[in-house]
Parts: C-alpha cells; structure tokens; sequence
C-alpha cells in the first residue's frame, strides 16, 4: 500500500496490514506480494494467476466426464 | 485473491478428481510424495486423499523444517540462553524438545527466550537493548534463509549474532529416492521454496531418476492439480519437471535471494532430526561473517544430542514410512497439548496436521 526504503506496508485482507521487508522483491505499490516471516519472497502477478485460472478452465473443459 | 480467482472451488475440485479417477487405470499404482508442511496441511485440512482413487497415495517427506532440527541444535540454543544471552526464535521453534529440555523449559526456568515473527523483529529488539547479547535461531528451509541473509548482511548491532540451523531441501528429496521400501513414483515440489530456488535444482529427479516432478503451490486446486499432472505422466511413462506454479515460480527462482544467500552462506553437510547426516543440506555464514556466528562468538558446540526419544516414531513419519496413525502414541501418549517427538510440536509436523484436523 506504501512504500519506503526498503519497507512496505501490506495489506494483508480482514483488516491486517503490517509492514513488510521488501529487500528480496522488485514491489511496487499496488502489487500482491508473498509474504513469508515478515519478507516478501516475490511478486504474485495477477495476470500469470489469471492466466492458471484459464488454462484450468480449459484442462477441465476439453475431453472427457 | 483465492475467493475471486476459484483456487478453492469445489466445483473445480470436482473436475480435477474426475479427470484423476479417469487416468488411474491407466497410471497404475502411483505414490506421490511431497516434502512441504504446509502442502500436508491443505491435503490433510480440505481432505483431499479422499477426492483420490485407491491407486493414487499421497505421502508426507521431510517438509518440517522445525521438525529435523537435531537435538544438539536446541541444545545449543538452550545452552546460550542458560548464559544470559536472548533468545529469539518463531514460535514453533520454542517447544521442540532438546536432549534435556526445550527452550521453553529454559524460559520457565529463567532465560530470556523471545518469540519473533520476522528476524528483523529480533534485530529491532537488539538495538532497543544495546546491554544484552541477542542472537537468532534461524531455522527453516530455502523460503526463510533469504531473511536471515539480508539480516547478516545488512550490518546488524554489535550486540547481535546468529546460530544458524537452515537446511536445503532437494538432498532430503533424493534421499528420499534411495530409501528402498519408499517406491515414490512422483514428487511434489514446494512451491515457496521454489519462489526462491526456481526449478533447476530439481531438474535432476525426471533426468537421472525418472522421477516426474511438478511444482505446487499452496490452494486445494493447486495441490489437486499437480497430483493430476503427476498422474498424467505416470499414465504416459514420462518423467518431466512441470510448474503448477508460475503465478509465483520462475525457473530461475528470485535471483536477488539466491545472491544474498550466497554471500551470507556456504553449504555443508547438515545433521536432520531422524534422518542423520545430510551431505550438503545445511547452510552455515561464510568466513567474512564470522563474528556473526553464535557458535565462534560464544564458544557453543554440542556434538551429539538425543534426537528421538523411546517409543518415538517420528523418524519413521518424516520419511513417509508410517501415516501418523500408525504411531502407537499418537493421539495417546502424545498430542498437541503434550507432544513427544518434534512431528506434534509444529504447525508443520505431519503428526500436528493429522491431530488438529482429526478435531476440528
């Protein structure tokens, strides 16, 4: 949501928001980050999940039942 | 995000366990083995053996980083506890069981042993307490050692040091492949700690081992999904490394963690808890970061501590031998509220996972 340094502030959803080392990750703000022990590891790319969700749909659609 | 984008949708679940149901026949027998506590706890918490035909087994490696850290480890950090030096650790780490005590009988006896959820955490603690000696038991696998590097090269106080127990995963997993009686027909690769190592280091399991190997991440539909990749190989004869995992999982991994690892480490043979040695499994500071190990600063050492106690099968759960039912003590002798062997200590033991979804 914030950043500063080498610190972001993140929100984690249902009301947690703490702040985050972002050293290990090229973050910007607005970007979903994972988040392990207090550091972001990297960067979640929403298109790429997105993408998965697609190529799912498409695994389970073709062939079969 | 996980609502809005379906990685726990039922439906999707439902299609996925088709299409696995589908492809057994063909497939045969397959036992897949995955080395991640938490892939054992969504397996275990969204019941997904039970989505899954009688040929298709999944089982629990060595994913615990807590729970291989040896004996003589703990000991260590009793020991510099007992010397007036603060402790600080995550929390799973308190209750593992030394060969004499925990640190958190060493706690209730008097040391100043402290809970942090990030190292930094312990860093800022240090600064507060200029007088106090603190050190750091860093513990963990790939996903954790990137913190503890930026804290070791990030000029720490004088008053800071670290006993470093990190260990690496892939050797546990080609272990794994020479013990005999296992039969693994496909691993599930970790997907955090393949957030930092990438998917190289496993190239090696479909090459030399046959051994087709899928990165998962953390969702039900995740896990689901890399078990019918898995399958879907078998059922070809293939043995290939495939990523379920590219929202976060490049092939080379967080390049910036992997340096700052290199140059906060080196890696050695390493003892597990139930294991024993591990050539080239652990990670120990570099030379240029001497003063920043505990052991050197503070002349600790323990050689030999006492890992598994009588009547303790832990060594055989965090190999994948039993199931944690087939422990006689489990949920008996030994339960979450009083464990024996480090597998009921932490969140990420296999024996905690079974008890606490086993209650719920």
């Amino acid at each position: 949501m914030s950043v500063e340094g080498t610190k972001a502030n993140v929100d984690f959803g249902q009301g947690v928001v703490r702040d985050v080392n972002i050293t290990l990750v090229e973050a910007k703000v607005g970007d979903y980050v994972l988040v392990h022990a207090g550091y972001a590891i990297q960067v979640i790319e929403e298109k790429e999940a997105l993408e998965t969700i697609s190529l799912w749909n498409d695994i389970l659609e073709t062939s079969q039942k | 995000m996980a609502e809005k984008l379906r990685f726990r949708d039922p439906e999707f679940a439902k299609g996925i366990a088709s299409k696995i149901k589908n492809l057994a026949p063909k497939a045969g027998k397959v036992k897949i083995c995955h080395v991640c506590g938490t892939h054992e706890w969504t397996i275990t918490h969204y019941g997904l053996r039970s989505l899954l035909p009688e040929n298709v087994e999944v089982i629990a490696g060595p994913g615990c980083p807590v729970c291989i850290v040896p004996a003589a480890e703990i000991d260590e950090a009793v020991q510099l506890a007992q010397k007036g030096i603060v402790v600080t650790c995550f929390g799973d780490v308190l209750r593992v069981p030394g060969s004499q005590m925990s640190l958190l009988e060493a706690k209730a006896a008097g040391a100043d042993v402290r809970i942090v959820y990030a190292v930094s955490d312990a860093v800022e603690m240090a600064k507060r307490e200029p007088d106090k000696q603190f050190v750091f038991f860093a513990v963990g696998f790939e996903t954790t050692a990137p913190s503890t590097a930026v804290e070791a090269l990030g000029n720490p106080p004088l008053n800071f040091s670290f006993l470093v127990s990190h260990r690496l995963i892939p050797p546990a997993m080609e272990l794994l492949l020479g013990v005999g009686d296992l039969q693994i027909d496909g691993f599930i690769a970790p997907g955090h700690v393949s957030a930092i190592i990438g998917m190289k280091p496993y190239e090696l399991f479909p090459r030399v081992y046959r051994m087709p190997t899928v990165v998962a991440g953390f969702e039900p539909i995740d896990v689901l999904m890399a078990v019918y990749m898995i399958v879907k190989q078998v059922s070809e004869g293939a043995a290939r490394l495939e990523n379920e995992y590219p929202r976060v999982v490049k092939w080379e991994g967080n390049t910036k963690a992997l340096d700052l690892m290199n140059r906060a480490f080196m890696v050695t043979s390493g003892n597990w808890r139930g294991i024993g040695r591990l050539p080239d499994s652990a990670l120990q500071l570099r030379e240029s970061l001497k003063d920043l190990d505990a052991r050197a600063k503070f002349d600790v050492k323990v050689e030999q501590g006492r890992d598994i106690l009588l009547g303790c099968e832990c060594h055989l759960v965090i190999i994948g031998k039993i199931k944690p039912n087939e422990c006689p003590m489990f949920m008996k002798a030994c339960t979450p509220a009083k464990p024996i062997g480090a597998c009921m200590v932490s969140s990420e033991g296999t024996c905690r996972v079974w008890a606490k979804t086993a209650s719920e």
